[in-house]
């Protein structure tokens, strides 16, 4: 067994340890110089990046990996903790981990003035390894316990400038409900302990079925109601516009990705643990899907609607980023939705009828998670940006700044382009798709998703004329472009961007496609842990 | 039977008492402790569930031969897992409410934040 076998054999707790390592290193390596520091951090964050990739390859190529804590041989087996790495949870990995490489090298610039970076950069090496670690988990204790250190960290981060008070009560506000989530998502997992006596996902998704008690429909809607707060849907969506909004804007960006973790909680909800109840009593199936369509809808149209009312950059492209937040939704509620018809075997056991268009929306839901995460990251960098040059975020003071900012301008048109879902760019690609499919279960749900998408367009448009068109204003006649490093991330994101919009079927193939099918099909996430003989 | 179910009523009544306190009261102070009712409600429910009739503590060196039945400590494990989240989560909503009070001068969470 040469050296890369062993990497890769070990490679879903490292991918956890080495942020979380990095992050108490941190500190003490900020003691001796500041450079060192930042370079410290961008290179651990670098080496887990090319660990994520490395896994997904061989993920894609040879199934799912599978790692077990503690004991080897165990007459017990869903007694260990188990870490599960398949398709969905690898994509999922892949974002977080990209978003928070590039959130560092952007704040190698954009943070320099405030003081206590160390901590800083200790809170999001912490924060990523609790993202990493909801992703790649198998096991539900553990999913609630890296959901607090997301939570904790990402709270912290938001209120990172203690000196403004709207921070600090967007951070409250957002632990508040972060905690409140997490405590009925330990609920829940008492009340499935209580009664299989097992925390492993895979065993709870193989026993679940089989009983289907009223306890195990508390805890359903207990997850659910839990996880879809903390991704911001509607009716319990007030914390995200603020936190989005007030936290620094390179803060935002790994608060988004923590937010889509949570979206990541739902789907392993809805489709692994309890994806063999939906496979089969197609009433219940319905009942949770239209629940969601409806709340979907509400979103996107509150959404845009209040974006439309803002005069903050920041807040602006917060409430769009809720209304992202609909279509992934929109696109999961589908997929339950259009259960059709059961049919019944003879053995007792049935099977529902899903039709081919509902496995595409679910498809264009997950790509676009990974298209949001790229849109609204740049577009939030973006407002950073603007905000480093002019210390300014109301858009009714800002103006002209296209002819000093030119290239912030141009990834600016990207960002704005991708998110309103306009042909060349990657929104459009995950978009259409969530338009053709929901069209057909009912014609209205993708009136409404365009109608958002041309709301948005408007709401971006007018953005774009209030801050970098106009005439040139005297107080930003000294302003300059963003140093180095803000540029590179912005443009790596801006690249990506591009790329996928005009190469989608890449990554919607080699990516998107097979995430899809472990969410559609969970035997071989269940037989991986209970068939193998682990 | 009564008996074995009082622990679970203990956990209807805290978790109910902290949700009134976070819906109903203004104060960010009492909304802490609402928040830490739940989670002590909850922590109650997980060590409740760890209980098995007729069982004994998971100790292989004192168990009584007779008696096999023992009580996994999953539960407990938990439960000490989830009270050291629950300071940590508990410190850092403190110290934060202590920052709001400098910058507003009010506990009253419907005078601050508001934006313009």
């Amino acid at each position: 067994m040469n050296f890369l076998e062993t990497i890769l054999i070990h490679s879903p707790p490292l991918i956890v340890a080495i942020p979380l390592l990095a992050a108490f290193l941190t500190p003490l390596i900020g003691k001796l110089n500041e450079k060192v520091r930042n370079g410290f951090v961008i290179l651990c964050l670098l080496a887990n990046t090319s660990l994520v990739f490395y896994l997904a390859t061989d993920v894609l190529n040879n199934g799912l990996h599978t790692y077990i804590f503690g004991a080897k041989e165990s007459t017990l087996p869903i007694v260990r903790i188990f870490f599960e790495v398949d398709e969905i949870g690898i994509l999922m990995a892949v974002i977080s981990s990209i978003l928070s490489l590039l959130v560092v090298i952007y704040s190698w610039s954009f943070m320099k003035k405030s003081t206590g970076l160390s901590k800083y950069y200790t809170l999001i090496l912490l924060l990523t390894a609790g993202m990493l670690g909801m992703e790649l988990t198998g096991d539900m204790f553990n999913f609630f316990v890296f959901l607090e250190i997301t939570s904790i960290s990402s709270c912290a981060l938001i209120a990172f400038w203690t000196d403004r008070g709207l921070s600090i009560d967007a951070a409250f506000k957002y632990i508040v409900i972060s905690t409140i989530g997490a405590l009925f998502v330990l609920f829940a997992v008492a009340l499935l302990y209580g009664q299989y006596n097992a925390l492993n996902m895979a065993f709870l998704a193989e026993s679940i079925p089989v009983n289907f008690t009223f306890i195990d429909k508390i805890a359903l809607v207990v997850l659910l109601a839990a996880l879809a707060m903390k991704a911001g849907i509607v009716p319990m969506h007030m914390w995200l516009p603020d936190a989005y909004g007030r936290a620094p804007a390179a803060v935002a960006v790994v608060v988004v990705s923590a937010t889509l973790a949570s979206l990541y909680g739902v789907l392993r909800i809805c489709f692994t643990l309890y994806g063999g109840i939906f496979n089969s009593i197609y009433v219940s199936s319905q009942a949770i899907g239209g629940f969601i369509v409806i709340l979907a809808i509400l979103t996107m149209l509150i959404g845009v609607l209040m974006a439309l009312r803002q005069s903050d950059f920041k807040r602006l492209i917060a409430f769009s980023a809720l209304a992202e937040v609909g279509y992934m939704f929109l696109g999961v509620g589908t997929r339950l939705a259009s259960a059709t018809s059961v049919t019944s075997y003879t053995d007792g056991s049935s099977m529902v009828t899903f039709p081919a268009y509902s496995k595409t929306a679910l498809a264009g839901s997950v790509f676009h998670i990974f298209n949001d995460a790229l849109d609204i990251g740049l577009l939030l960098l973006v407002a950073g940006a603007v905000y480093y040059a002019t210390k300014e975020t109301s858009m009714n003071k800002l103006g002209g700044l296209a002819r000093n900012m030119r290239y912030t301008t141009v990834f600016f048109i990207i960002g704005l382009l991708a998110v309103s879902g306009i042909p060349p760019m990657n929104g459009f690609a995950s978009k259409l798709i969530i338009y053709e499919s929901t069209y057909q279960l009912n014609p209205l749900l993708s009136i409404i998703a365009v109608l958002s998408s041309i709301m948005l367009l408007a709401v971006f448009v007018k953005v774009f004329h209030s801050v970098f068109l106009g005439p040139s204003q005297n107080k930003f006649k000294d302003t300059v472009d963003v140093p180095k490093s803000m540029l590179i991330s912005m443009a790596v994101i801006a690249g990506i961007i591009v790329f996928i919009g005009l190469f989608p079927n890449i990554v919607f193939d080699n990516l998107i496609s097979p995430a899809v099918d472990a969410l559609v099909d969970n035997s071989e996430y269940i037989s991986s842990v209970l068939g193998g003989g682990v | 039977m009564m008996a074995y179910n009082l622990p679970y009523l203990a956990v209807v009544a805290l978790v109910i008492i902290g949700l009134y306190a976070l819906l109903f009261r203004r104060n960010l102070i009492k909304m802490v402790i609402g928040i830490t009712l739940i989670e002590s409600g909850v922590n109650l429910f997980l060590i409740t569930l760890g209980f098995r009739k007729d069982s004994v503590a998971p100790i292989y060196t004192g168990a009584p031969s007779s008696k096999s039945v023992m009580s996994l400590p999953v539960p407990q494990a938990l439960t000490l897992t989830s009270i050291v989240i629950g300071v940590a989560v508990l410190a850092l909503m403190l110290t934060l409410v202590i920052h709001l009070y400098r910058h507003y001068g009010t506990l009253d969470s419907g005078k601050i934040g508001g934006e313009k």
